[in-house]
């Protein structure tokens, strides 16, 4: 149901079935290409369907873009143990949608590519974490599952080709966390979502323990058209050190958000008012948040660039999942501030100090600010306890919880300050205020 | 071996050893709450995050491993500045309450507070308010106190298996929570109290009595079971008020049961017998130190070799030793016998001419294979199960049980032997093939193997082509010592149900025992000297009773099940009851018969030169070690009668008469338990 | 405790998804399937998922404190779920919460008195481009406006 037409700018590859009739169903995923690039696979050695996806230069769309053929030829292909395929399609960024439409109107893609991984890693059994508020794809996934199974495209001795593939979906239950592999991993072991020690890195122990290759939906759903078109072609779509295209949620203050998929690269400007039909009449832009609430924002001045894993470094913020929420000058950002923090402490899974109390901190410091009651030292306060967080947590939830928070407090400090209560906290104590905040 | 430098200092580990541990072993001591050894990793406080050269971020200590070249340093500005601002965050919901806080003045936060300050508190919000919980009669749970470092989590599933404390919530709400939801069904061992290094986790019992610089610290044997473990009793004003293992010396390091820790009280309880009592009229009637010895000498000394002695399985080696001696060559009756739990006289003997055939505790942490025949050893011998447990844990030792019924060892065993007491052996027969393949063998057995049977196992043992050690399962804190200091019948001797049975015998001598609890005396004229803390059913019997003092008003030696010599230290003391060593010295003298000065040290002296086994290093006992006595290895001198070896089968939650006279034992919801309930 | 026949045959299959010995990984997912049928994690259900999946109650404990969606108390027939994270805060997110508050008369995580409707204020629930975003239960509902949300409580409430 969401959905937007295709936009002449964008170069539609891993979308480029939405636009069908029936788009989910195996038939009509079998008469577009689909599979093929399983059966390609299927004539390949493990080693070779790894450097195909090595040449293509695709990162990981999950977030941290981590090089998805090298993440491959990590894992422990001789370990005596099975080797487990997961996906992870916990979806839970601010910002982002983009696993959802893939599932929604793509499903069999997904699989495919699930199956390219199986003989990449000689794995047979796989499964797709999904959000539990995504009920209705797990229904999509499973029906799509249910589908292949008849058709003979996942089981045993699939098409003929000897490779045998179990599948099933895992439905999440309500935890950002559970999106971090670690967590994930615990998650689909019937445990708390809390993340693991790391290393060992779920190429060496994943999954129950053994070897596991787990990455984003989108990542995998990248994978059959490098097989099919090559790892060159894909590699020649993006930029040198990062190929392909990716999926960017846009949402926000702009005429038409929507799923748009564009070269890595593509300019972020032309994006919003291109792709998203631009801001609303007589509205400035005044930040956007790149690629999901855990990135740095951009001021308006900073958002001429391309949307490149370099390019985005440069400036101080990271391509990430793929969110990009575009802010107006109607915009409040202590509020969006304070909006941000509130989820990190809400999702903080609690195992680490600094997270676990930093966030609560924050939140509370924020709402003080937010409610026009905040004194001047609080704006420092802010910046310094998110710096206090950076670097220094178990998993990165408390960096995505400082980042956000440090720059806008960095980049939008006149809006914090107008906001202040203009009382002065006297020295050594302050029970007054502590009744106020009550 | 890996070289790094760790503060300045050229170190070298172990491939494989976290760097946490490298810098102990150096002496560098780099702070931690989640971390404890012996416990699987948490890397969740971020205390003991360092620089390491060529790494962008600092790292935790706890979970890196070494590498060649590594440079460390664990107190430059950024670590220090870090952990001040985890340590500004974790109080932010602590509560500033350290003046009326239980481990106020020993709570690692305190000082870890103290050592990298963590400035004026910049936190002016309300803090997050829970009320606090009882749990049980003993753990109670604060959580705004709980700084989540899990520790309790860990050492209840792994260190006890029982795995009764889980997490709920999550972020900064997150909560411990126990099994039941909102109480306790567990060992109830205080572990979790013990391990907790700030203030959530409190006692029922200790909670709120004191403040640590208050008490008197006396590290001692616990009185209870055979395993011996070393507690620490706190204690103000000779009244014990709290047991720990702080110092985690002892076979034990910081294990106990809940009978080690809290069940201390029995010596505070108000029926304890603090007045020599004389029947007069038929009555039991106080008397005089002076009229109750003297009448006892004047009874004895007509009675002489017709006197049956009933010794103690709670007394110290010195005064089972004394009182053997006392008896016979002071009284000349050969008469003299314990209540005896397992059969360690067979098995001393069927080891005849072997070496290093018997277990001591930290073999148990050691051996490649265990064997567990006929106990539950997690109720029966806690302290012996956590060792096994550990060694599953840190070895991977393969773990066999052959009982009757299901235990909880089961759980992490190779493989779980369900038969009848009566074919145990059939069991174990069954096994070994497989036991074959182990490096050695420790071998466990409870009181259902006796007689042949024992012989049986060792030649078992023996069959297998390994190192074989045992262990002979006993019940008391000195049941061991009573048989080794040889409290068994000697020539023409009786034994206890003899003594009963015998219509004749003048005169029965019951120290620390309870034979008449299940039955009467046969012989109707006899006068019965009864020794003990309570009025127990013998002691109602009696014609004197002595009030005695418990193992925790005394000094002197005992030695565990695994035959390991231990010192107990006075640790309480209770109003008009002696220590059974200064009755009997008073009873000689009253009947001029001199065997020597009842005095601790020259006892021992004369233990250490003539009791097979125990010439033991005096400085290991002095300095409160645990040691091994080597094993007899040859022929007993008398006959062992197996028919009489019983144990009480007490449970986690019983201990005998003791256990009966301690309130917290009686409060916990799962007492008394039962045993082979898995 | 038994499941309707449709259930129950998803909660077969489910079990064998996963390696011979790993059942409790199937906890999550039962708890969620179950409590659709059951209305909440009951004690009852606890202890029969703890069976089925071979764990400890404390086990399913932790895990139901853990997880936002799984529920120990009862919620309304239609638990109505606002999302007012970022990309829906923009668009109106909140005014329609603070709408939906005043107009049922309850708060986060509160259920009507008459059990109809129970109301949370979520985290981005993946609706971003199609923000402001709402669920009923399991069903979204995108560019909710004000009067859309009026709407959908009025139809709630007629389906009682
Ligand atoms: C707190 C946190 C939340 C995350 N959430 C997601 C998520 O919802 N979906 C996702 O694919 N990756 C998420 N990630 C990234 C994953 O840990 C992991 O890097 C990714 O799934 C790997 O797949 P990729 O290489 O294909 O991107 C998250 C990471 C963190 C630290
Ligand atoms: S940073 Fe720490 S508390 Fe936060 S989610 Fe990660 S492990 Fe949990
Ligand atoms: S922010 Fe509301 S759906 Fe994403």
């Amino acid at each position: 149901m969401p959905y937007n037409d295709p936009h002449p700018a964008e170069t539609r590859i891993i979308s480029r079935r939405f636009h069908l009739a029936n788009p989910a169903s195996i038939e009509t995923f079998l008469a577009h290409e689909g599979y093929q690039a399983f059966l390609k696979a299927s004539k390949m050695t493990p080693d070779e369907v790894v450097n195909e996806v090595k040449k293509s230069n695709l990162r990981g769309r999950g977030g941290a873009g981590f090089p998805t053929g090298m993440k491959w030829g990590f894992l422990a292909r001789n370990s005596p143990k099975p080797k487990y395929i997961v996906v992870n399609a916990d979806e839970s960024e601010p910002g982002t949608c983009k696993d959802r439409v893939l599932i929604e109107f793509d499903p069999h893609r997904l699989i495919e590519g699930i199956l390219i991984a199986g003989i990449a890693g000689d794995a047979h059994r796989g499964w797709v974490y999904i959000r539990g508020e995504y009920r209705y794809l797990i229904d999509i996934m499973d029906k799509a599952i249910d589908e292949a199974y008849a058709r003979g495209w996942l089981g045993k001795n699939i098409q003929g080709t000897g490779f045998d593939f179990e599948l099933t979906t895992h439905s999440g239950a309500g935890a950002y966390e559970c999106g971090e592999e670690s967590a994930l991993l615990e998650s689909l072991e019937g445990k708390r979502g809390q993340p693991r020690i790391r290393p060992p890195f779920p190429a060496v122990s994943g999954a129950f323990q053994c070897p596991t290759i787990l990455n984003n939906v989108e990542t995998f759903c990248a994978v059959p058209d490098i097989i099919l078109q090559g790892g060159d072609w894909y590699a020649s779509l993006g930029v040198p050190k990062a190929g392909g295209t990716r999926l960017l949620c846009i949402s926000g203050h702009v005429q038409k958000p929507g799923v748009y998929e564009v070269p890595i690269g593509f300019p972020m400007m032309k994006a919003i008012n291109e792709l998203a039909g631009g801001l609303f009449p007589g509205r400035k832009l005044k930040a956007v948040i790149p690629g999901g609430s855990s990135c740095p924002v951009l001021a308006a001045h900073e958002c001429d660039l391309p949307m490149d894993y370099d390019s985005m470094a440069k400036a101080g913020t990271m391509l990430g999942s793929g969110g990009m929420v575009i802010m107006d000058d109607s915009t409040d950002m202590v509020k969006a501030a304070l909006r941000i923090i509130k989820f990190y402490q809400h999702e903080s899974c609690g195992w680490c100090i600094p997270c676990r109390e930093g966030t609560l901190w924050l939140k509370k410091i924020l709402t003080r600010l937010d409610d026009g009651i905040g004194v001047d030292s609080d704006i420092d306060l802010v910046g310094e306890l998110a710096e206090n967080m950076l670097g220094r947590t178990f998993c990165p939830l408390g960096d995505a919880a400082a980042l956000p928070t440090i720059s806008i407090v960095k980049k939008f400090r006149s809006e914090f300050e107008a906001r202040l209560a203009h009382v002065q906290v006297p020295k050594g104590g302050n029970e007054s205020l502590v009744r106020i905040h009550a | 071996m890996v070289n790094l430098t760790i503060d300045g200092i050229a170190v070298q580990a172990a491939p494989g050893t976290l760097l946490i541990d490298a810098a102990k072993q150096a002496g560098i001591k780099i702070p931690a709450f989640c971390y404890y050894e012996g416990y699987s990793l948490q890397a969740a406080c971020r205390m003991c995050l360092v620089e390491v050269e060529k790494f962008p971020k600092l790292q935790a200590a706890c979970t890196l491993p070494v590498a060649e070249g590594m440079v460390v340093r664990t107190e430059g500005a950024p670590a220090v500045k870090a952990r001040k601002t985890t340590l500004e965050f974790l109080l932010t919901n602590h509560p500033l309450d350290c003046p009326v806080c239980d481990p106020g003045g020993e709570c690692e936060l305190q000082d870890m507070v103290f050592r990298y300050g963590a400035g004026e508190s910049r936190f002016t919000e309300v803090k997050h308010h829970v009320d606090e919980k009882q749990w049980s009669p003993v753990v109670y749970y604060d959580a705004p106190r709980c700084i989540l470092c899990y520790r309790c989590i860990r050492v209840c599933d792994e260190g006890m298996g029982v795995n009764a404390l889980g997490i709920t919530n999550r972020g900064a709400f997150s909560e411990i929570v126990p099994n039941m939801g909102d109480h306790l069904n567990c060992d109830e061992c205080g572990a979790c109290i013990d391990i907790c290094p700030v203030g959530a986790l409190t006692s029922g019992t200790y909670r709120y009595q004191t403040r640590p610089w208050e008490m008197e610290h006396t590290g001692t044997i616990c009185t209870h079971c055979s395993d011996g473990c070393k507690t620490t009793l706190g204690s103000r004003n000779g009244e014990i008020v709290r047991g720990n293992n702080r110092d985690s010396s002892g076979v034990n390091g910081e294990f106990l049961c809940i009978k080690g820790r809290y069940a201390f009280d029995f010596v505070q309880h108000e029926e304890r017998l603090q007045s020599p009592l004389i029947r007069r009229n038929g009555k039991l009637e106080e008397a005089s130190w002076a009229e109750a010895i003297n009448l006892v000498a004047a009874k004895f000394g007509e009675a002489k070799g017709n006197t049956g002695v009933v010794g103690s399985v709670h007394t110290t080696n010195e005064e089972n030793f004394y009182l053997r001696k006392l008896a016979m060559q002071g009284l000349g009756t050969p008469s003299v016998d314990h209540q005896r739990s397992g059969d360690v006289h067979t098995l001393l003997d069927a080891l005849a001419g072997k070496e290093n055939a018997l277990a001591a505790v930290d073999d148990l942490y050691r051996a490649k294979a265990v064997l567990i025949v006929g106990a539950d050893l997690s109720e029966q011998h806690p302290l012996l199960a956590f060792q096994v447990r550990a060694n599953v844990r840190h070895h991977q030792a393969a773990v066999y049980t052959v009982t009757p019924g299901p235990v909880r060892e089961d759980k992490t065993s190779a493989k779980a032997v369900r038969c009848a007491e009566a074919n145990l052996l059939d069991g174990v027969r069954g096994l070994a093939d497989e036991l074959k393949s182990k490096g050695d063998l420790t071998i466990l057995f409870g009181d259902a193997i006796k007689g042949q049977a024992v012989r049986d196992l060792v030649a078992f043992g023996d069959s297998l082509g390994i190192a074989v050690k045992y262990v002979c399962l006993v019940d008391y804190s000195n049941s061991r010592g009573a048989v080794d200091m040889g409290l068994v019948p000697g020539e023409g001797g009786l034994s206890i149900p003899q003594m009963l049975a015998a219509t004749d015998l003048a005169a029965l001598w019951v120290v620390g025992a309870d034979p008449l609890a299940g039955g009467g005396l046969a012989s109707k004229g006899a006068f019965v000297v009864v020794q003990d803390l309570f009025l127990t059913e013998t002691a109602k019997r009696a014609d004197v009773v002595l009030p005695s003092a418990s193992a925790y008003e005394k000094s002197g030696t005992v030695t565990n099940g695994a035959g390991e010599v231990q010192r107990l230290v006075k640790a309480a003391s209770v109003m008009g009851a002696k220590p059974d060593l200064e009755i009997f010295g008073l009873i000689a003298r009253a009947m001029r018969i001199d065997v020597g000065r009842a005095q601790n040290e020259a006892i021992f002296e004369e233990i250490r030169k003539t009791v097979r086994g125990y010439n033991v290093p005096l400085p290991v006992i002095a300095t409160g070690g645990a040691a091994r006595t080597q094993p007899l290895n040859g022929r007993l001198g008398s006959i062992p009668d197996p028919s009489q070896v019983r144990s009480a089968r007490d449970t986690l939650f019983t201990s005998g008469a003791l256990g009966r006279y301690s309130k917290i034992l009686k409060q916990v919801v799962e007492a008394p338990g039962a045993l082979y309930e898995g | 405790m038994t499941f309707s026949p449709r259930l129950e045959t998803k909660l077969a299959r489910l079990l064998e998804s996963y390696p011979k010995g790993r059942e409790r990984a199937a906890l999550i997912p039962m708890l969620m399937y179950t409590q659709d049928e059951v209305g909440y994690i009951t004690k009852e259900l606890a202890q029969e998922v703890a069976k089925r999946c071979g764990v400890t109650t404390l086990q399913v404990d932790e895990v139901v404190g853990y997880y936002t969606m799984l529920r120990d108390r009862k919620m309304g027939r239609t638990h109505l779920q606002i999302c007012t994270n970022i990309s829906c805060l923009l668009v109106g997110g909140e005014e329609l919460w603070k709408h939906a508050c005043s107009k049922l008369g309850i708060g986060h995580n509160q259920v009507t008195a008459d059990g109809s409707i129970s109301l949370e204020e979520v985290e981005c629930i993946g609706a971003c481009s199609w923000a402001p975003a709402i669920q009923t239960n399991y069903d979204f509902h995108h560019h909710v406006t004000v009067e859309r949300l009026d709407k959908i409580i009025a139809d709630l409430r007629k389906v009682q």
